[in-house]
């Protein structure tokens, strides 16, 4: 199952809208801000160039940035997701077969989905968090914070799946 | 300059990615330092068209709430009308001084957050309403923030909970004064430090604005007093604040215009430079 250009350029359209329009107004305590947009760069084709990558990453992290008013804050974190993204897939064995695939849980299967976002959206998390406060000073807290969220969009993608890849 | 170009193709995405990093912190740090990029925020037409069109969808659901917020402030209004009514013209000198100084604007608050380290709202006046940046920003309860930005329709304000910013603040009952910041964490609180150990202060007491800055008139209020924190081997005390203005749940504020801004700035750099 492959899609085009349309595709992606919706998709991320409707990253950016879903990320400002309701993600920025989920408020548990100040703790948790999940940051769905990532999904643009976790469902991007297995082997697009890497520079393409950096760029993509680039244009979506301004994008929210000019929505939330934190310029340069997202778009380094998700440059440095769609930097990490080529070495977990060369760090796994992807099937020949699956190489031209979109890198969806149902196409990559449940397993290697979940590790694949999971770390992508842990590493993406943390490198904001850190930058956005921009101190080592409450370490722990920002910690906790930053997993905790990761954790909250790890399932929103997770369970975004099933919608967008329905039969 | 053959295996210079060789090497700079062969690392171009490691490369790329630095390139990448190093302008994102550029804008990072640069915003920091308060110089504004002015097309990279939330007033511009686009974006703050974006939010206006889904904050007035999302206002339908919310009428009731502002009804009640909006007719609570006209009591308190009129309350305050009445008393001055019956005041003594005469002797209110003190109400009347600054009366026509301040003037100000109404506008909605079509976008806004709480949970962020560095929170802003957008609001639905700009440049062509009479906004202009370092314009104080009031709700029904008490200070919100300050303008930051304008462009012709919109503008973003620097909210209180902004650990970017700190309002000149003072305890109304002994007129010490000190910067109010907020620490980061919960939107309820902030913190008013430099307040000398020999200023007593108790649970309860009032913060206002205290006038010192050009940005707000004194006398607004920011909050209440919960507890003072005397942390040893510091000189002053930290009072935490617990801010009266519920920043969840702004829909309108007013933008407060000090007409006597430039004169005053004017003298006292003036008076700096003497």
């Amino acid at each position: 199952m492959n899609k085009g250009l349309t595709w992606y350029i919706v998709l991320f359209a409707t990253a950016v809208l879903v990320q400002v329009l309701f993600m920025d107004a989920i408020q548990f305590s100040g703790l948790v801000n999940p940051y769905f947009y990532v999904i643009f760069i976790l469902l991007l084709p297995l082997y697009v160039p890497r520079y393409l990558q950096l760029l993509l990453g680039f244009v979506l992290g301004i994008t929210i940035d000019v929505f939330s008013n934190t310029p340069g804050i997202h778009a380094s974190a998700a440059v440095f997701m769609s930097f990490l993204r080529p070495f977990f897939i060369n760090s796994t064995n992807v099937d020949e077969k699956d190489r031209g695939k979109i890198p969806s849980l149902m196409n990559m299967g449940t397993g290697w989905f979940m590790k694949y976002s999971g770390v992508l959206i842990l590493s993406h998390h943390i490198f904001l968090f850190y930058i956005e406060i921009f101190t080592f000073s409450n370490f722990i807290n920002t910690l906790t914070r930053s997993v905790l969220s990761a954790l909250f969009t790890f399932v929103l993608i997770v369970i975004s799946q099933f919608l967008i890849f329905r039969k | 300059m053959r295996g210079l170009l060789n090497f700079l193709i062969k690392y171009h995405v490691f490369f790329l990615f630095l390139f990448l990093e190093m302008f994102s912190l550029t804008l990072i740090v640069r915003y920091n330092n308060f110089h504004r990029v002015s097309f990279l925020n939330s007033s511009n037409v686009v974006t703050a068209g974006i939010y206006d069109k889904t904050q007035s969808v999302a206002d339908y659901f919310s009428l009731k709430h502002i009804n009640e917020t909006l007719s609570e402030e006209n009591a308190r209004l009129r309350q305050q009308l009445q008393s001055l009514l019956l005041t003594d013209i005469e002797n209110a000198s003190d109400y009347v001084i600054g009366v026509d100084t301040v003037e100000a604007y109404s506008a909605k608050v079509i976008r806004n957050s709480v949970n962020k380290q560095y929170n802003y709202l957008t609001l639905n006046k700009g440049a062509g309403d009479g906004i202009e940046p370092d314009m104080g920003v009031v709700g029904a309860d008490g200070v919100v923030g300050v303008i930051l930005d304008v462009s012709k329709n919109y503008s973003t304000v620097l909210s209180v909970l902004n650990g970017r910013w700190a309002i000149n603040a003072k305890h109304e009952k002994t007129n010490h004064f000190g910067p109010l910041q907020w620490d980061g964490f919960d939107p309820s609180f902030a913190y008013l430090e430099e307040i000398p150990y020999h200023v007593k202060i108790k649970k309860g007491d009032k913060i206002v604005t205290s006038g010192y800055s050009s940005i707000f008139p004194e006398g607004i209020s920011i909050g209440e007093v919960e507890e003072i924190e005397h942390s040893s081997g510091d000189t002053f005390q930290e009072v935490k604040v617990q801010l009266s203005v519920d920043f969840g749940g702004l829909f309108y504020v007013n933008v407060l215009k000090n007409k006597n801004k430039e004169e005053r700035i004017e003298l006292e750099k003036s008076t700096r430079n003497e």
